[in-house]
């Protein structure tokens, strides 16, 4: 056990190269040299040069490379070109509250989805699972930033119930646990359980219809269970799977709430990263990509060794 | 996933198969009977060719000019005269850049999916069928890309890239490569071991008629299915990607793009501002029937 997990974390190293490298790339993907597009165009030359020196752009691209993975792996992000403050500081704090959001929405989504997959493949009436089939595909079909704003048209604009941006009153920049907070938490993490919600209600439905139908659930009834504990072990058999897709969908929540965070202006990594975008500060462009990244890497590598230890049947070679 | 011998393939009728082709149709022919009969697929593909057919034949539907604005008439509600779905922002005709935008919006979710297809594709055959050090090559590029969230990938990409419909196309078929040339793989790696490959092989057959005839055959069914399954995803994040103003740039109609620009308008006319996002969910829900419906055709396993 202890042996797989530490032969997926060396697996690991050279995936962690190759993504290092690609978010370099990123900066150079851009048209330009990344500090003409920030500096007025009448700058002096000197003004330029001397601000390339500052950032290292001046230097051959594998020498940067180098020298970039190097602070990079110090800890040192550099600093954001746009405010001049530490892109690792930046991207911690919004980070803390992108995973607040995502915690909320993956709560909301798999306790939902669990209950409704069940009961669809339980049903014995074809409505309910008709109606849980159509939930899901409602997920998994409706494009969630305009759920967003169809969510703030409702309940902000027209109900006046709830607040339409922002994460808490007056400017609040972080999170607390209180009533204005939750407040304003609610609609963004509906709009982001949304795919997750749909996506789980389909695996939790597949996955227990298809253990429901094996051999070992016929052998129990026979052996006089009831139906509660029969579920228990079909639950137990069906978790390895669910809890696979539910990691990667974790991931993607948090990797994907950028066009979540945007309309709700909620302070998180895809709110800073589409600022970012737009005032082409590349540093904090990568920053942030690559502490997502690496955190989708982890996230994924425990799930798999989660799984391993809930499912001593898969075999890792 | 259906293995068919290559002998009852329509594709692959060339193949030098001894056995004398019976009178039952062939699995594509089962295939269209099937999708045929499912109301389902019929109904969402019925809606889907409307809103293909309206968006290319759009100029000669008598619509107004959908780039024409007027800052005498902003944000006309649903239903007023000459403008049955109002006006936008800047005056201009609602339902005119609806049907327009469907040009773009498709063509900007569609395609990437078709290039990832055949590049992924590619390469995940390749890397199935070859094996070895060719497959670890492939496969472990493929692992760097799957370090990302798909969504955050398409954003960071086509944000260093900067705005622009090319780019987006570009960053969106990126995105796509990896789980086709995945699945691609897992396939072809199974056809690889069966008993008719050894056997083509014994018989002579080169490599690429074997992946010609024998792999080709029984591998595109499940490629085609998952790849269709894709669009709908495609569709939504490119729609997003102009949403957030990475992607069609103004004043073309395009969905993502209008619900962006019409956000300003949510607190006088609401019920306008949603409207580009239920094309969205339309085309979207659609595809994904469709899809669906392909794969209880083609018996593939999700």
């Amino acid at each position: 056990m202890l042996l797989y997990a530490l032969r997926r974390l060396i697996y690991l190293v050279p995936v962690a190269f190759g993504v290092s490298l690609l978010v370099f790339a990123l900066v150079h993907l851009a048209p330009g040299d990344p500090i003409s597009a920030i500096v007025p165009p009448d700058a002096p030359k000197e003004v330029v040069d001397k601000l390339k020196e500052y950032y290292g752009f001046d230097k051959p691209l594998p020498v940067q490379y180098g020298r970039w993975l190097l602070v990079t792996l110090s800890g040192d992000f550099g600093t954001s070109i746009g405010t001049g403050r530490p892109v690792a500081q930046e991207v911690g704090s919004a980070f803390g509250n992108t995973i607040i959001l995502a915690i909320a929405a993956c709560l909301l989504a798999f306790s939902l989805a669990v209950v409704l997959g069940t009961a669809a493949a339980y049903a014995k009436s074809r409505m309910v699972d008709r109606l849980v089939t159509s939930i899901s595909l409602v997920g998994v079909s409706v494009p969630h930033f305009w759920l967003a704003i169809v969510l703030v048209i409702v309940f902000s604009v027209e109900l006046g119930m709830l607040p339409p941006m922002g994460i808490g009153p007056e400017n609040a920049t972080g999170w607390r646990l209180d009533w204005p907070h939750i407040q304003h938490m609610i609609l963004p993490t509906i709009a982001l359980s949304v795919i997750p919600l749909g996506v789980m209600t389909r695996t939790v439905r597949s996955t227990i219809k298809e253990i429901l139908s094996l051999e070992f659930v016929t052998a129990l009834q026979a052996k006089g269970m009831n139906d509660r504990q029969i579920l228990f072990h079909v639950l137990k058999n069906a978790a390895p799977v669910c809890l696979a897709v539910m990691g990667l969908q974790a991931g993607n929540l948090i990797g994907g709430s950028i066009l979540i965070e945007t309309v709700f202006a909620w302070p998180g990594t895809g709110f800073l990263l589409n600022s970012a975008i737009f005032r082409r500060d590349l540093p904090i462009l990568q920053g942030t990509t690559l502490v997502l990244a690496f955190f989708f890497m982890v996230l994924n590598l425990t799930v798999d060794v989660i799984q391993t230890m809930v499912d001593p049947r898969i075999k890792r070679g | 996933m259906a293995i068919q011998s290559p002998s009852l393939d329509m594709t692959t009728a060339a193949a030098p198969a001894p056995v004398a082709r019976p009178a039952t149709r062939s699995y594509w022919q089962q295939v269209g009977r099937r999708l045929r009969r499912d109301p389902v697929t019929l109904v969402c593909g019925g809606i889907l060719l409307l809103i293909v057919l309206a968006a290319l034949g759009a100029p000669w539907l008598g619509l107004a000019d959908p780039y024409k604005t007027s800052m005498l008439r902003r944000l006309y509600p649903i239903g007023s005269p000459n403008f049955p779905l109002g006006t936008d922002e800047l005056g201009r005709d609602m339902l005119s850049r609806l049907i327009y935008g469907g040009r773009l919006s498709l063509f900007m979710g569609v395609t990437p999916v078709i290039c990832a297809l055949l590049i992924g594709g590619a390469l995940g055959i390749t890397a199935g069928f070859m094996g070895g050090r060719v497959n670890m090559l492939i496969m472990r590029i493929m692992d760097v890309f799957y370090a990302f969230p798909s969504v955050l990938l398409a954003i960071s990409l086509s944000g260093a890239m900067g705005a622009g419909a090319e780019n987006t196309l570009l960053a969106l078929t990126l995105v796509f490569i990896p789980p086709i040339c995945r699945v691609s793989e897992s396939v072809t790696t199974q056809v690889r071991g069966f008993d008719f490959v050894d056997a083509a092989r014994a018989s002579g057959a080169g490599t690429l008629t074997i992946v010609r005839v024998h792999v080709l055959g029984n591998v595109l069914g499940p490629i085609l299915v998952y790849a269709t399954s894709l669009i709908s995803v495609a569709i939504i994040l490119a729609a997003g990607l102009s949403f957030l103003g990475l992607g069609v740039k103004p004043p073309e109609p395009e969905w993502g793009l209008m619900l962006n620009t019409l956000r300003q308008a949510i607190y006088v006319n609401p019920l306008l501002a949603a409207l580009p996002g239920v094309m969205i969910f339309i085309t979207s829900i659609c595809f994904n029937l469709m899809s669906d419906g392909l794969r209880a055709a083609m018996d593939v396993k999700a």
